[in-house]
């Protein structure tokens, strides 16, 4: 089996679905004769040509707008906002129009588009190339939201959200676009939308994380086994619909619980998960719900040392870790 | 640009329309003002929360709906376009059973607030409250009709406080870009709820903005319904010709509040509320056909006794029909059958909607 990077598995799905099924398009800005700033639909637009695979206006909105309208006359549009940070122009559209429409029409439109948004910190990403936006659409009846974290899920994943019927916010943490690699099947496979996995099976803890948090907490579980420390890592995967019942059996068995996040941690999307668990596993619990996750400031400032203050990584989880094993 | 109101027996029959095509025409404006000043007695009685509507407006949306293909085209409507609804295949029992907010209500199925149009079944697209956000999904609509080739025309409608809105102009902007087969109709009462034309529009009118987005924009007098038809017809030929979308500023009198919710008496001048009634479409149509001797009082009166008769059927029909039952609040979240915010294994799409057979298919596509 072929080892790819995250990215290419990536393009590789959105070439396979547009071949599977000429009703998919793409659009978005610079998809087009660029392939995309991160390269995703790199090759699409010759293969495909200008008419399924859409150079945008710059103009996110009507991005989300105009691909509604093409889920209501049959085609199944794949948007693409170049950063999630430029996403929010389109809320409107995406909250009001994409997640309302089948409830608000009693099931008359369905509204089958993925909106596809590159999330989270890297080197230099700064305030507005950086965002986590999950916690503001997950909160949304009508979204589901799809966060895989590997190259065989995310190859998977996007096709289940094509095929899917409903609205499906597709994010991809940029740091793993070409740092992270794995084997991809060569043939069409589906993984779905809704359940999580056990990356690591561990006894003492669950960590609970998602895109690149999980490659972060990984390391670092890495590293406390060597000390004694055996952590049972979840990977999300999907973050709605939610998986609660593989949640509630890592906490049966650990009896504690750390959620990490590198959105800002007040109403992030970890703080659902710390609800359940107190509200449904309580009497599982040998220690309180942590959770460590990017700090309330508007953003990861730019400058170096402002950055790495902020950035979750995976010594503050080891030390998290620590904490919690030492309740 | 008022066109001058001297008709002669020939302009109908220039412009291609029938002495049929104008008493059909005339029908829909009057079934429409009807069912309107039902809607309104109906809320006044305590019998529905809320109305919003179009008095005033029927003139141009039944001129500017006459050329569509009313089978193959789309219609993008927004909450005024009561008899653009009709004409495209809603009947006054459907826009009723949606102001009683009943479960058969095929808009919404009691969901929304009144004037929230939609329905699958004759292509119309369901609407929603934010306004302008209708103008980007006609737009999609008419890039997929013209992608698989369908021939659809989009016709999509707004009022002019809507045209200040960024997605109005993202949508044009996309249109005339990809030249797509979408009309937008812009229907200019000059009030959004109380704020004047002058506050949301410096430039001449609507329609001149068009010349930025690449294709042409007519203002036409919402009172001239053949004006109204003219200039619509014109959109459609271009938009079947290929040659892209038509801007058009309807130019009408709002005869009535801006809802049930408003006193217009409060922030308009009494003597121009007198003017509008002047100019009022349902009354100079009648004239015009009156002019070439397809009305007369008999004809009016038997007409004004079958419309009647129409709409207390629909009224009692509709009132009769059950209100939604809470164990349905949860459908139609999404596709699957199940509680929508957790994963289940079991989940499945269900078949075909037993009620509406547009509706998912096995495969939960339309």
């Amino acid at each position: 089996m072929p080892e790819l990077r995250y990215v290419d598995a990536l393009t590789k799905a959105h070439h396979e679905e547009m071949a599977r099924d000429e009703r998919v398009v793409v659009l978005g800005e610079d998809v087009g004769r660029k392939g995309g700033v991160f390269g995703v639909t790199m090759g699409l637009y010759e293969k495909f040509g200008e008419e399924r695979v859409i150079d945008s206006p710059l103009a996110e909105s009507s991005i989300a707008g105009v691909a509604i309208g093409m889920a209501a006359n049959g085609l199944l549009p794949i948007a693409e906002f170049q950063f999630a940070d430029f996403i929010h122009p389109a809320f409107n559209q995406i909250v009001s129009e994409a997640a309302r429409m089948r409830y608000r029409s009693n099931g008359g439109y369905g509204c089958p588009v993925v909106f596809r948004a590159p999330y989270g910190g890297s080197h230099g990403t700064a305030l507005y190339h950086s965002q986590s936006i999950e916690a503001l659409y997950a909160h949304v009846p009508g979204m589901k939201v799809v966060t895989p974290s590997t190259p065989y899920d995310v190859k998977g994943l996007l096709k289940s959200a094509v095929r899917d019927p409903d609205p499906v916010l597709f994010l991809e943490h940029k740091r793993m676009y070409r740092l992270v690699r794995g084997e991809v099947p060569e043939e069409d496979y589906t993984v779905p939308i809704g359940p999580a996995v056990v990356r690591r099976e561990g006894t003492d803890l669950s960590v609970f994380a998602f895109g690149w948090m999980l490659h972060e907490a990984l390391q670092a579980a890495e590293v406390v086994a060597r000390e004694g420390i055996s952590v049972e890592v979840v990977d999300l995967r999907t973050l709605k619909p939610l998986d609660k019942e593989t949640i509630l059996k890592s906490v049966a068995k650990t009896n504690r619980a750390l959620i990490i996040y590198e959105d800002n941690r007040f109403v992030g999307f970890g703080a659902e998960i710390a609800a359940i668990i107190a509200e449904e596993a309580f009497d599982s619990l040998d220690a309180p719900v942590m959770r460590l996750a990017g700090p309330d400031v508007p953003g990861i400032p730019f400058s170096k040392p402002l950055e790495e203050w902020f950035f979750i990584n995976q010594e503050k989880i080891a030390q998290a870790m620590r904490r919690l094993a030492a309740y | 640009m008022h066109k001058t109101k001297a008709v002669t027996a020939t302009r109908h029959a220039a412009l291609g329309l029938s002495d049929q095509d104008l008493l059909d025409m005339y029908y829909y404006i009057a079934l429409a003002r009807t069912l309107d000043d039902r809607m309104w007695v109906l809320q006044r009685a305590g019998k529905a929360m809320f109305v919003i509507s179009g008095p005033g407006h029927e003139g141009c949306q039944v001129g500017a709906m006459w050329p569509m293909d009313k089978k193959n085209d789309w219609l993008v409507p927004f909450y005024r376009s009561v008899a653009a609804c009709l004409v495209k295949g809603m009947t006054p029992k459907d826009i009723l059973l949606g102001l009683f907010a009943r479960a058969v209500d095929p808009s919404s199925g009691g969901r929304q607030m009144p004037g929230h149009y939609g329905h699958p079944g004759v292509k119309i697209l369901s609407t929603s409250s934010p306004v302008g956000t209708q103008y980007p999904h006609a737009v999609g609509i008419a890039y997929a009709a013209k992608l698989r080739k369908t021939g659809e025309v989009t016709m999509v409608a707004i009022g002019e406080g809507g045209t200040s809105q960024g997605d109005w102009h993202e949508a044009l902007n996309w249109a005339g870009i990809y030249k797509l087969p979408v009309i937008f109709v812009v229907e200019n009462n000059f009030y959004a709820i109380s704020v004047p034309l002058h506050k949301q529009v410096a430039g001449e009118s609507v329609a001149a903005r068009a010349a930025g987005y690449g294709f042409p924009g007519v203002v036409a007098d919402g009172s001239d319904v053949l004006e109204c038809y003219r200039v619509a017809k014109e959109a459609y030929d271009r938009a079947r010709r290929g040659e892209g979308p038509t801007l058009i500023e309807y130019r009408v009198e709002r005869l009535g509040s801006h809802s049930s919710d408003d006193q217009q008496e409060r922030y308009r001048p009494k003597e121009e509320i007198e003017a509008a009634r002047r100019r009022d479409p349902l009354m100079t149509f009648r004239a015009y056909l009156e002019s070439v001797g397809l009305m007369d009082e008999p004809r009016g009166q038997a007409l004004t006794a079958r419309i009647k008769r129409e709409i207390d059927e629909a009224t009692d029909s509709a009132d009769a029909e059950p209100l939604p039952d809470p164990s349905t609040a949860e459908r139609h979240v999404y596709a699957t059958q199940h509680d929508p915010t957790y994963y289940r294994a079991d989940d499945q799409i269900p078949g075909p909607h037993p009620m509406h057979p547009w509706l998912p298919g096995p495969d939960g596509r339309r």
